[in-house]
């Protein structure tokens, strides 16, 4: 039997140890840059575990959103998908519903993104090309045929238009006879991220935040079951950010989306519980599980301390996750399934509700049916044949991941206050603060990668000369475009244009007298008003944005 | 060594909102004592073209991971053409399918970089490729 060893002894022996070890040429810090020390112990992690913890389901949600979590349902596996023409893509989503996916995620293309229709000069070359292009409430309906909206849950990924996209769709459920208050899914409406990170805008920030209280007032009422923003760090990251910055820049978002929702006069419970989060989940496995427990931790801390909410499901940050498309590379693309894999898993680990694994091809093209099918498998894999889903925050406790969970909050809370230094969310857009500062830290991991301070398999380290092996990729049909702009044609000859004039002229008047525009934009829809046209009077009335310079 | 800094106009032609590629490469080649202009973006091929008359560019650097490369790009090259500035070096980068790049590359542009690349190679080859080409000048002249 060995002689008890004092807990100061253990460690000036593992201190010495260790100063004397030879340790491998590498750089251990953080894929965002943080030094780590060589192992974690009690005195790094320590918090009250009943304050700072709690359990799954119980304030501050460090633990997760559900008492059951996973035992109780599996996160949603949803693949975000879309492209060519409206039927192409709704093939595409009856093949993923048949594969066992069990929520739609739509990617548009760049012209619906910006508000511009299918046959505008502007969108030549792109249209069908990044995601679906839609520029009326007929394509949508060609989308959704024969899908029940009312039992899937849909995810649009749009934000500058997103309050027209989301009156096609509730003009489609409404022509199929479907209850708006039936329906069930996501806008991801986050116009703020757009400016700093995505840049896929309309019109500038005040009207833009103006549309979005309408769209949570209406839906409040009308839509109940619907997610009116999706408070998005994904973009952020993949735009270069660090963890701690995509924590930190998104939080900040949905707090001025709180901040705006209670401005116009709305109870923060009645809309607080419709908003829902989106985060990257990139490579390293340990921040990014703690990133996602330090987020739950923040917002239910602020959303009680701060803004007062009552309702739990105010406090509770609800997230979907999509794995790192940047951590994605064109060389040995293969391997990419591995990386994606690690990614999910984190995202698992980490308590989310829905996840996207992206598929091997995306640093090609748009991803192949075959490519989409491993990338789903990957997280019923995970799912099925793991057992990592049946205890809940698994990694609670560990001295590393909370220390890490402690380390992020503090980071968040110090950009906060910065941020409020800088007079707000809003003008530290226009001055560029975000922009740069994801700028800075993107060209930061760049050179690091560049001087093999952070290594990447077949670009910096193992790299096979041919770039290893080649794969099939998914090409746009070249017709697309010119289908499209038949569609357009026809689409515009056959409607009727005193009731287009008409809702067109409405829109223009309630920009400025008031009103709600979501409900202007539902009636147009109806009249076959196109995406391009009732963006156009926005664009007219409000104004464009100016991407502030900082380069 | 030549004495004059290579001026170039990084462009990214077309709606595709990711400018995170086209940003760093600017930062890289300001870093090499290259003069940047960056254009923002969501810009028509005629006003990157413009810009590049304007400022006199010796290079123009093209972005874009939207897949509507073989209809800008090409436009781009040809708006430069209407300007008489044949002579500027044309590059481009972003996913961009191998196929694609090869079509390009026969066609007006001097080279695409693909994901991956290492920025630095991206600063030798048009620090190179200016050399050559002011050599050739001189040698002309």
């Amino acid at each position: 039997m060995s002689t008890p060893v004092a807990s100061t002894d253990r460690q000036a022996l593992w201190k010495q140890e260790m100063d004397k070890a030879r340790l491998r040429d590498a750089n251990f810090t953080t894929i965002s840059g943080t030094p780590l020390a060589p192992v974690y112990g009690p005195a790094d992690g320590e918090q009250d575990p009943d304050e700072n913890l709690g359990l799954p389901g119980q304030y501050p949600y460090t633990r997760g959103v559900h008492p059951s979590m996973y035992r109780g349902r599996l996160w949603t596996m949803r693949q975000f998908a879309g492209f060519g023409a409206a039927h192409e893509t709704n093939q595409r989503f009856q093949f993923l519903l048949k594969a066992g996916q069990t929520g739609l995620s739509v990617a548009f293309d760049f012209p619906t993104l910006m508000g511009y229709d299918s046959d505008d000069e502007i969108s030549a070359g792109e249209v069908g090309q990044v995601g679906v292009s839609i520029s009326s409430l007929r394509d949508m309906e060609a989308l959704f045929e024969g899908i029940p909206m009312d039992q899937v849950s849909t995810s649009m990924t749009i934000n500058g238009p997103a309050p027209i996209m989301l009156a096609f769709y509730i003009a489609c459920a409404e022509k199929k006879g479907i209850d708006p208050k039936a329906l069930r899914g996501t806008i991801q409406n986050d116009i703020l991220k757009e400016y700093q990170a995505q840049h896929a805008w309309l019109v500038p920030p005040e009207p833009a935040l103006r549309m979005i209280t309408d769209v949570m007032a209406y839906c409040t009422e009308h839509v109940p079951q619907w997610n009116t923003i999706s408070i998005s760090g994904y973009h952020i990251r993949e735009a270069g950010s660090t963890a701690a910055q995509e924590l930190a820049f998104t939080l900040a978002n949905g707090m001025e989306y709180i901040r705006r929702g209670v401005a116009v006069g709305l109870d923060v419970d009645d809309f607080a519980p419709r908003l829902s989060f989106f985060f990257d989940s990139h490579l390293d496995f340990f921040e990014e599980i703690a990133k996602f427990r330090a987020a739950r931790r923040i917002w239910a801390r602020k959303m009680r301390e701060e803004f007062g909410a009552k309702d739990p499901r105010s406090w509770m940050l609800r997230f979907h996750t999509q794995t790192a498309g940047v951590s994605l590379t064109a060389q040995q693309p293969e391997n990419n399934i591995v990386r994606t894999a690690f990614e999910a898993l984190a995202a698992v680990l980490g308590g989310t509700q829905s996840l996207h694994t992206n598929s091997m091809d995306e640093t090609l093209s748009l991803p192949t049916e075959k490519a989409v099918k491993i990338a789903l498998r990957t997280q019923q894999i995970l799912a099925e044949e793991t057992e990592v889903a049946h205890v809940a925050d698994p990694l609670g406790g560990s001295y590393f991941v909370e220390a890490q969970t402690n380390r992020l909050e503090a980071e968040a809370e110090k950009y906060f206050q910065e941020i409020e230094a800088r007079g707000g969310v809003v003008p530290s857009i226009m001055n560029g603060f975000f922009q740069l500062e994801i700028h800075k830290s993107a060209v930061k991991y760049q050179r690091a990668i560049e001087k093999g301070e952070k290594r990447v398999v077949g670009v910096n380290c193992y790299v096979e000369d041919d770039g290893g092996p080649t794969i099939d990729i998914h090409r746009i049909r070249s017709e697309t475009e010119v289908e499209a702009r038949e569609a357009m044609a026809r689409l515009r000859s056959e409607r009727d244009p005193q009731a287009v004039e008409r809702e067109l002229t409405a829109i223009r008047t309630a920009c400025h007298a008031g009103g709600n525009l979501l409900e202007r934009f539902i009636a147009a829809a109806h009249a076959e008003c196109t995406l391009g046209e009732i963006a156009q009077v926005l664009r007219e009335e409000f104004g464009q944005f100016q991407e502030p310079k900082i380069l | 060594m030549n004495q004059r800094k290579i001026r170039v106009l990084i462009g990214k032609p077309g709606l595709d909102g990711h400018d995170r590629g086209a940003k760093t490469v600017a930062s890289v080649l300001r870093d090499n004592g290259m003069e940047v202009i960056y254009t923002g973006l969501h810009k028509t091929p005629a006003m990157i073209a413009e810009t590049a008359l304007q400022e006199d560019v010796d290079v123009v650097g093209l972005s874009i991971l939207s897949g509507a490369h073989m209809e800008l790009f090409p436009r781009v090259r040809e708006e430069l053409h209407n300007r008489g500035l044949d002579h500027v070096l044309l590059v481009g980068g972003g996913i961009i399918p191998a196929d694609d790049m090869a079509a390009l590359e026969s066609n007006g542009f001097t080279k695409l970089f693909g994901p991956g690349t290492h920025t630095e190679d991206i600063a030798r080859f048009i620090q190179g490729e200016m050399e050559k080409r002011w050599a050739k000048e001189a040698a002309d002249a």
